[in-house]
């Protein structure tokens, strides 16, 4: 066991599987020399050299595109993805080829590229280092999308996503990357993509939650437990594709959920979830679902405490539906 | 350098004999008939699709030379990433007519399991890459499959087909940048058929020639005639050559026609002048190539009549077979999204399966 933060959490893991499996290459701008803008590639240039840990130009559609070449000739390409704001140069890769190889020529080609990237806000970032656009990937068959949320998960996580066969999205919350930490294994274990976490059990609400706001629905949940509301928050780990028994048995055991995610409301991830347990648990439900989210504006500025949720306004919602 | 175009043979079929190719009788009969077998392929391709028997069509019309030259140039490791005209590379490679008429009918023995849109085929092993449709974002993968190959010490080169449309694209000046950077032994093949469905050349850029951007990322462009199949061949196999030495990649510009339309949805008459595609008709690649055999003695009337026959009858047994193989399963629409198939598609597939079942819907899925 050793005491790690995220970001530690996801350079031993790159370390550890590359030492395992030569055909990883880690590519990007700036995970070289300077282990990577986050430091979650410190290190690994000089155990691995410049063939495996490779300084791109500046271009993301390249970036991702040379990756889709290189997993069809049978590596394991890990793109990293400066901030998840900065991907959209290379969203056509992303929607047109990379999550389409595998089915588009019958199963004859796979591209299993995985990408990671820090999204989410907190860091006094402003539009372009803070958004949380997971929708978007979650909405595209092919892909997987997975988020961590503590760096036990982020090794199991990025372990499962390293040896997965598809393409994977691995968003890493990058508000927490350094303030959460935590006991991780040094040997090898994997958490398997698709299961969510109940990492809190209770009877009264269920908060749904991932990545940074996973730790706020956790905060809320205290809060909500000195009030004699008790609260089960489910971590969901993968959104794509996402944990439905843990869902749906959660929701049907509490019948009160909330949802809480940071991206902007309107076709968020959430509301996924609530059409799921509208559509199999409805006659279990006591009280609307609601969702905690972002604001439907760009991601702000001097303003984004107001924007992100927090756990009083998490509590405010668990209250809401607690007292239907 | 770059506005000088290549050419060995004349569009009379004279040559230039020092700079003929050393391909002996044989094969360049069989180019030839490869190039005859494109040409007769189109016609019946686009009367499949007059005909209501297959959905779509896109064909090559006049780019024979360019494909089944350039990829003459490879060898079997070599990897080739099609845009969407390139089915000359396709049959040289290996590809059968009855694959790429199973593909045309989109039938259960399809290799992409009716999926694809007629002539976005993929043949594994070949190494022939599943196209698509979207413009230019094919360059990048075959940059970052070269790259894996240099890593991986293999001596393979990869070669990217595209149009000059395709260089106004992002992924045009980002997978030649990447390819300039990494030195990747790709061989970048832009055929230059002068029309981006109803937009001319003239309007994608404002440069001389295709070939001359090649400079800007570092490395050498070349401008070919693309209706001279010994002229493609000889620049693609030296670009060949130098990419499998180390000497990193090569833009080759093959300056084409599209004598048919961009699709069997598309009427160039719209925007192209009878006067200029008889100006083009008077360059056609197969003519040429066979007034050059002709002058050879290597190729007669009879060597042409029999070859039209055979290949016609070819493509009538390859039609009768493709169209009598069923559809695709209904499992194939949820198949190859993933390895292995998610709990949400399994239960969707269920769910169609139920919706088509005579004993109608199943509600209780609570």
């Amino acid at each position: 066991m050793t005491v790690l933060n995220i970001v530690q959490a996801v350079n031993h893991t790159l370390r550890d599987e590359m030492r395992r499996n030569d055909k990883i290459v880690l590519l990007g701008e700036d995970v070289g020399i300077n282990g990577g803008v986050f430091r979650a590639t410190e290190g690994l240039y000089k155990e691995f050299g410049s063939s495996r840990v490779i300084d791109t130009p500046l271009a993301e559609s390249g970036i991702i595109g040379i990756s889709i070449g290189m997993a069809l000739y049978g590596l394991k390409p890990v793109p990293e993805i400066q901030f998840l704001d900065f991907i959209y140069p290379a969203f056509d890769q992303i929607q047109s080829e990379l999550s389409k190889f595998r089915y588009r020529s019958g199963g004859q080609y796979a591209a299993p590229v995985v990408i990671r990237t820090p999204y989410g806000g907190g860091i006094r970032g402003s539009h372009y280092h803070s958004q949380s656009t997971e929708a978007f990937f979650a909405h595209t068959p092919g892909l997987k999308v997975v988020i961590p949320a503590t760096p036990y998960d982020t090794k199991g996580l990025l372990t499962s996503t390293l040896r997965d066969p598809d393409p994977v999205i691995f968003l890493e919350p990058k508000k927490i990357y350094r303030t959460v930490r935590g006991e991780v294994p040094d040997e090898d274990y994997t958490v398997p993509i698709g299961k969510a976490n109940i990492a809190r059990e209770g009877e009264d609400v269920t908060v749904f939650a991932y990545g940074a706001m996973f730790h706020v629905a956790m905060e809320a949940a205290e809060l909500a437990a000195a009030r004699g509301i008790n609260v089960e928050v489910v971590d969901l780990r993968t959104l794509l594709p996402f944990d439905i028994e843990t869902i749906i048995g959660s929701a049907k055991k509490t019948g009160k959920v909330v949802i809480v995610h940071e991206a902007c409301k309107t076709c968020g991830f959430g509301a996924e979830i609530a059409a799921q347990i509208a559509e199999r648990a409805l006659l279990h439900l006591e009280a609307p679902i609601i969702r905690v989210a972002g604001s439907d504006v760009p991601f702000p500025y001097i303003l984004e405490d107001e924007y992100l949720p927090n756990a009083n306004r998490v509590l405010y919602a668990i209250e809401k539906v607690h007292n239907f | 350098m770059a506005a000088e175009l290549a050419q060995v043979i004349t569009p009379t079929g004279d040559y230039v004999e020092e700079m003929e190719p050393d391909i002996s009788l044989d094969e360049l009969r069989r180019l030839y008939r490869l190039m005859v077998l494109v040409r007769v392929l189109d016609i019946r391709g686009l009367q499949l699709q007059r005909q209501g028997r297959i959905g779509f069509f896109i064909g090559s019309l006049g780019q024979e030379a360019c494909q089944v030259g350039s990829a003459y140039a490879l060898e079997p490791a070599d990897w080739i990433f099609p845009a969407y005209r390139e089915i000359g590379a396709a049959l040289l490679r290996g590809v059968t007519l009855k694959q790429v008429l199973n593909q045309y009918f989109a039938n259960a023995e399809d290799l992409e399991k009716g999926r694809q849109l007629t002539n976005l085929y993929g043949v594994k092993s070949v190494h022939f890459v599943s196209g698509s449709a979207p413009i230019a974002t094919q360059l990048p993968h075959a940059v970052g499959a070269a790259l894996a190959a240099k890593i991986r010490g293999d001596p393979v080169v990869t070669l990217v087909y595209f149009g000059e449309g395709a260089t106004s694209e992002n992924d045009f000046h980002t997978g030649m940048n990447f390819a300039g950077v990494f030195k990747t032994p790709t061989i970048f093949f832009c055929q230059n058929n002068h029309w981006a469905i109803s937009v001319p050349v003239e309007k994608q850029t404002g440069a001389e020639t295709i070939a001359v951007k090649a400079k800007a990322y570092g490395f050498e462009g070349i401008r070919v005639d693309g209706n001279d199949i010994l002229a493609v061949y000889r620049a693609t196999k030296q670009a060949v050559e130098k990419a499998r030495r180390g000497g990193g990649p090569t833009l080759i510009e093959a300056v084409t026609y599209r004598m048919g339309p961009h699709s069997s949805s598309d009427d160039p008459k719209r925007y192209i002048t009878e006067q200029e595609l008889e100006e083009w008709q008077k360059r056609d690649p197969i003519t040429r190539f066979r007034k050059y055999l002709e002058k050879k003695r290597m190729w007669s009337e009879t060597d042409e009549k029999k070859t039209e026959e055979d290949i016609n009858r070819e493509i009538d047994e390859a039609i009768a077979y493709a169209e009598k193989v069923p559809r695709p399963a209904l499992e194939t629409l949820f198949t190859d999204v993933y390895a292995e198939m998610p709990w949400h598609l399994e239960e969707q597939l269920l769910e169609l399966q139920r919706e088509k079942s005579p004993r109608g819907v199943d509600h209780d899925s609570s």
